[in-house]
């Protein structure tokens, strides 16, 4: 086994980020009054990892003896969570000052977990797949914690981390035994027996046991448990980052797995994914109605979201592989702009969070109710907005696979979801009221806001732009 | 150039005043007024640009454009008008202006936010009219609700929130599973042309081939969310809280306009792409839309607000329109589709009287009024007016449709009886009957209320916005023909079109192409798109 250097230029972007982030730490034990500097250089090893992953994106390899995928797929992913890194940035620094914690860890954390969504999006392999995973899961738990003094935030980390630890038991043992049916860690290899595998048992207990611990990390029914509890407490920049990146990597996993080792997994896996996703809509549709508390509502409209996103994965062509990937950056933007508005209100322990504390909003600030109002529409599927096409996208998928209930179904819970969405419109534009504000907005948090409604509105009107990256991938 | 791309300046010219609007400071309500009424009518001349351009020889569509959008799907930006869409689309352009003069005073509060959702509507509106894509019509379509609810939920009355949300609900459950037929009849098509597509005019030559089960389906689909638009009985439950709630402006376009979204998405897209269906639930729905218009005439009679009387009676006219298509011949599409215009003229005026008398007594009900043309005459006589040509008096508009929907359904060898045509008819009687009434009660009379004393006869600027409404009221009335010359190619088109499907519906059926060849287990147009 030689080195081969042009492994490390494959892996750049992915370098990159981790040298970032060690910098981070080196940084704030050097420097005093570090933050300005942290900030700054994060920002750029961002930009410099995104860089470098587009400009590998047209490459169809793979590095170090068959580990990692390159380009394409990985590629895709990777801008994805970079992006939503840096949105997650723009949205912390006002937030997390106000918050009193402020530590270089907050964001060396979310580096790392960065780094390990980045090896979920290219492994080719279960044990890089089961290391990302890993790596994601554990700087989550320390960042859902993140809030030390705070009751709710401590029970976030730790719910989190127990069951946590539990779903990567099931996906660990679902790996060992997919080892024990096909002899190989290789996602490849394993795709090239499948004639046989599929007759085999052991495999099927295999990727039973891997699908409940993918369900767990993408937060569908009846693995969600968890969601609704760990969202809450944790800080709500990290709920956005976590129920958006987080979501999308465990997708990304979730689509290599499925699309590519298993190549559809056959009807019965279908059938399966077909009924996860029906419960999923459903239950936190229908769940999101009651809540009083908009961090929790989102929490619950999360569940529904994975659910919508699994009906791709029942329709397993590649138009339902390419519906999950658009819908997955859809959500992100989409998501990552309605906590974005969240952080902002918020103040104190879990202060004005609630509808009630939304009242009158539009009218003391009209342009964050807008963005608001467009992530809700958004969410709730309503054109001309990217949430819109992504459902659009993937019940064309299951239409044409035959799961025409499955759109049916769908389209239902969507009537449910749009309720307690357009309710938040209602408190904002249609209550009076006086929402104040802690601290007006730092302008770096609304620039993420504004990124991300553009970007709403731009993949809503024109979602060939991504749509042209999500074909030919492997 | 110009030609080709008129539509498309048609549909998203408002858009360019909504631009501007943005801009204004928030505090300058009367410069924000005239550019949304210089807006609307630059719209309008364009609009008619548009009508004296159209060829009414032509049966299909012009001023066709295509420009390619989402390739993966073949969706593109398929745009074209013909005699149906044109008369609405012009209808359309001419309520807008009229609707922005009507809030010229009404509304005090958030101006900017409002004229904007007004511009925002009409882009929706027009585009619903014009659109001949799936994809790009569902998106008009759904997006005209985003503006309409907040103007009914900011800038409605009382119960405004039960009514937005209400509006809102029940217009997306009918347009969602409407969605999922429109998915379901591209993945259709892709059987004999190899693709997905959502352009409509492809489609109308292979969906009546469609066995009669699944077309019943997809019939329903489309048909819940067309009818929950109209409305029809019984799924008209929304229609009074909106219109009652709604502002001045809002009402005259829900009646003007929205509620002919519902009756032109029957034309176009129920009768030709399902004809057998449409013979198989003809009869239900004519029944429904005779018991419509006798039912909104009786609930109308007992109004005690003026505008939900106007609320109802909107029920019993859409009835009329409806049974009117579903006839099924040449007289009753032809009354159908002037009745529409007429309905959202004379409607439309209705409303906005109410709304002059709502602005200057804050209340609505009946009981309130009365000897009102002693101080308000000029008021009075447009009342009058508008009145006459609601109930459908020869020489106004409302007679012209009226008639020939009732001829039309008298004669339809579709319907296959009279019986409908004679039940509609009595709904004719009721209108009178309840308009009258509510005349006599609110103007004549003696003048006893000492609030109704002061009042103040309508203002120039009123007048303006009524006297456009009543020129077109005497010129339809009188010579139809400037119009029905319009439609008159298209509407026998679309005929012919159903037919002609029904013949290629029966003749695939024929061929022994059952159910399971056309959608067996292999339903899958991509076997091989699996990955890997």
């Amino acid at each position: 086994m030689d080195f081969n250097p042009t492994d490390l230029l494959n892996i750049l972007p992915i370098l990159i980020v981790t040298v970032t982030a060690l910098a981070i730490l080196m940084l704030e034990i050097t420097i005093k009054r570090a933050e300005p500097a942290v900030f700054v250089f994060s920002i750029a090893g961002l930009l410099a990892a995104m860089v470098s992953a587009i400009y590998l994106y047209p490459i169809r390899e793979s590095a170090f003896y068959e580990m990692v995928n390159v380009g394409g797929f990985a590629s895709f992913f990777h801008v994805v969570f970079i992006i939503i890194t840096i949105l997650t940035f723009l949205l912390s620094r006002q937030y997390i000052e106000r918050m009193g914690i402020y530590h270089s860890e907050y964001y060396a954390m979310i580096l790392f977990s960065l780094v390990g969504m980045m090896l979920i999006a290219s492994s080719r392999d279960l044990l890089m797949l089961f290391i990302g995973i890993e790596l994601m899961s554990i700087s989550f738990y320390v960042l859902a914690g993140f809030m030390r003094g705070r009751l709710t935030s401590n029970e976030s980390a730790l719910k989190y981390f127990l069951l946590g630890a539990f779903a990567t038991g099931f996906l660990v043992y679902g790996m060992a035994l997919i080892y024990g049916a096909s002899a190989t860690t290789n996602l490849p290899a394993i795709a090239g027996q499948l004639d046989e595998l599929f007759n085999s048992t052991i495999f099927w207990i295999g990727v039973a046991m891997l699908t409940m611990g993918f369900s767990f990390k993408v937060a569908s029914v009846p693995f969600h448990m968890w969601a609704p509890d760990v969202y809450e407490g944790a800080p709500t920049t990290i709920t956005a980052y976590m129920s958006t990146a987080g979501k999308a990597a465990a997708f990304s996993g979730f689509l290599i797995v499925v699309m590519y080792a298993f190549a559809g997994g056959t009807e019965k896996l279908q059938d399966l994914f077909a009924i996860l996703a029906v419960c999923s809509m459903v239950v936190g549709n229908v769940i999101a109605i009651s809540q009083h508390n908009l961090k929790r509502m989102l929490a619950y409209s999360s569940i529904a979201h994975a659910g919508y996103m699994l009906i791709g994965f029942a329709a397993a062509s590649e138009l339902g592989m390419s519906g999950v990937m658009f819908y997955v950056v859809a959500y992100g933007f989409m998501n990552i702009g309605a906590f974005g508005i969240l952080s902002m209100v918020e103040y104190g322990e879990n202060k004005n969070l609630t509808f009630d504390e939304y009242k009158g909003f539009a009218s003391r600030k009209p342009f964050l109710a807008a963005l608001m109002a467009i992530f809700m529409f958004s969410l709730s599927g309503i054109p001309p907005f990217a949430g819109f096409f992504g459902k659009y996208y993937i019940f064309i998928s299951a239409i044409q696979e035959g799961y025409t209930w499955l759109a049916i179904a769908g389209v239902l819970a969507s009537v449910v979801g749009v309720y307690y969405y357009i309710r938040v419109i209602v408190y904002m534009y249609f209550y009076d009221g006086d929402v104040t504000l802690e601290v007006e907005p730092s302008y770096i948090g609304i620039a993420a806001l504004v990124i991300s409604a553009i970007a709403v509105i731009q993949m809503g009107i024109l979602p060939s732009t991504i749509l042209r990256l999500t074909t030919g991938l492997f | 150039m110009f030609e080709n791309n008129l539509l498309t300046y048609l549909i998203f010219s408002p858009l360019l005043g909504a631009f501007i609007l943005l801009f204004f400071n928030r505090t300058s309500h009367n410069a924000m007024r005239w550019v949304a009424l210089l807006s609307t009518l630059f719209t309008f001349v364009l609009a008619l640009l548009l009508f004296f351009r159209f060829n009414s020889s032509v049966a299909g569509f012009q001023f066709y454009q295509e420009v390619s959008w989402i390739e993966t799907i073949d969706v593109a930006y398929r745009v074209g008008v013909d005699g149906i869409s044109l008369l609405l689309v012009m209808l359309t352009a001419f309520i807008m202006p009229i609707s922005v003069l009507a809030s010229w005073s009404g509304i005090k509060h958030r101006v900017k936010e409002y004229f904007v959702f007004l511009l925002l509507l009409e882009v929706g509106m027009i585009g619903v009219f014009l659109a001949l894509d799936m994809f790009l019509f569902y998106i008009f379509w759904e997006a005209m609700l985003i503006p309409m609810y907040f103007i009914i939920g900011v800038w409605g009355g009382k119960e405004r929130i039960y009514a937005a949300v209400k509006f809102f609900l029940f217009t997306m459950v009918g347009s969602l599973l409407m969605l999922v037929a429109i998915i379901w009849i591209g993945v259709y098509a892709s059987q004999t042309i190899g693709h997905f597509t959502a352009d409509l005019l492809v489609l109308y030559d292979i969906s009546p081939t469609i066995s009669l089960t699944l077309q019943s389906w997809m019939f329903l689909a489309f048909a819940l969310s067309f009818l929950i638009k109209v409305p029809i009985f019984p799924l008209h439950t929304w229609l009074p809280d909106a219109h009652v709630e709604a502002p001045t402006a809002g009402s005259v376009i829900l009646a003007g306009v929205l509620l002919k979204m519902g009756t032109y998405g029957l034309i176009r897209f129920c009768l030709p792409l399902f004809p057998a269906a449409t013979y198989e639930f003809m009869p239900i729905i004519s029944i429904l839309a005779v018991i419509g218009i006798i039912y909104g005439a009786l609930v109308a009679m007992v109004q005690t607000d003026v505008k939900k009387l106007i609320a109802y009676s909107s029920v019993s006219h859409l009835g009329f329109i409806v049974l009117g298509i579903f006839a099924l011949n040449e007289e009753a599409m032809q009354g159908s589709i002037i009745h529409m215009v007429s309905h959202g003229l004379s409607t439309g005026a209705l409303f906005l009287l109410v709304g002059m008398i709502y602005e200057r007594r804050r209340t609505r009900l009946i009981v309130d009024f009365g000897g009102i043309a002693k101080v308000m005459p000029v008021f009075a006589a447009f009342f009058l007016f508008i009145t006459l040509s609601s109930i459908g008096l020869p020489g106004l508009n409302g007679f012209v449709g009226e008639f020939l929907i009732l001829l039309g359904a008298f004669q339809s060898q579709a319907l296959d009886s009279y019986w409908y045509a004679v039940f509609a008819a009595t709904g004719v009687i009721l209108a009178a009957v309840y308009m009258l009434w509510m005349y006599q009660r609110v103007m004549l009379g003696e003048l006893e209320n000492p609030d109704n004393k002061k009042l103040l006869d309508i203002n120039p600027r009123e007048i303006i916005t009524l006297v456009p409404i009543a020129v077109f009221v005497i010129w339809i009335g009188i010579y139809p023909a400037t119009f029905l010359d319009k439609t008159e190619a298209s509407g026998q088109r679309l005929l012919e079109q159903v037919e002609r499907g029904r013949m290629m519906h029966r003749a695939a059926q024929a061929e022994g192409v059952s159910e399971e060849d056309v959608f067996g287990p292999e339903q899958s147009s991509y076997p091989e798109n699996r990955t890997r």
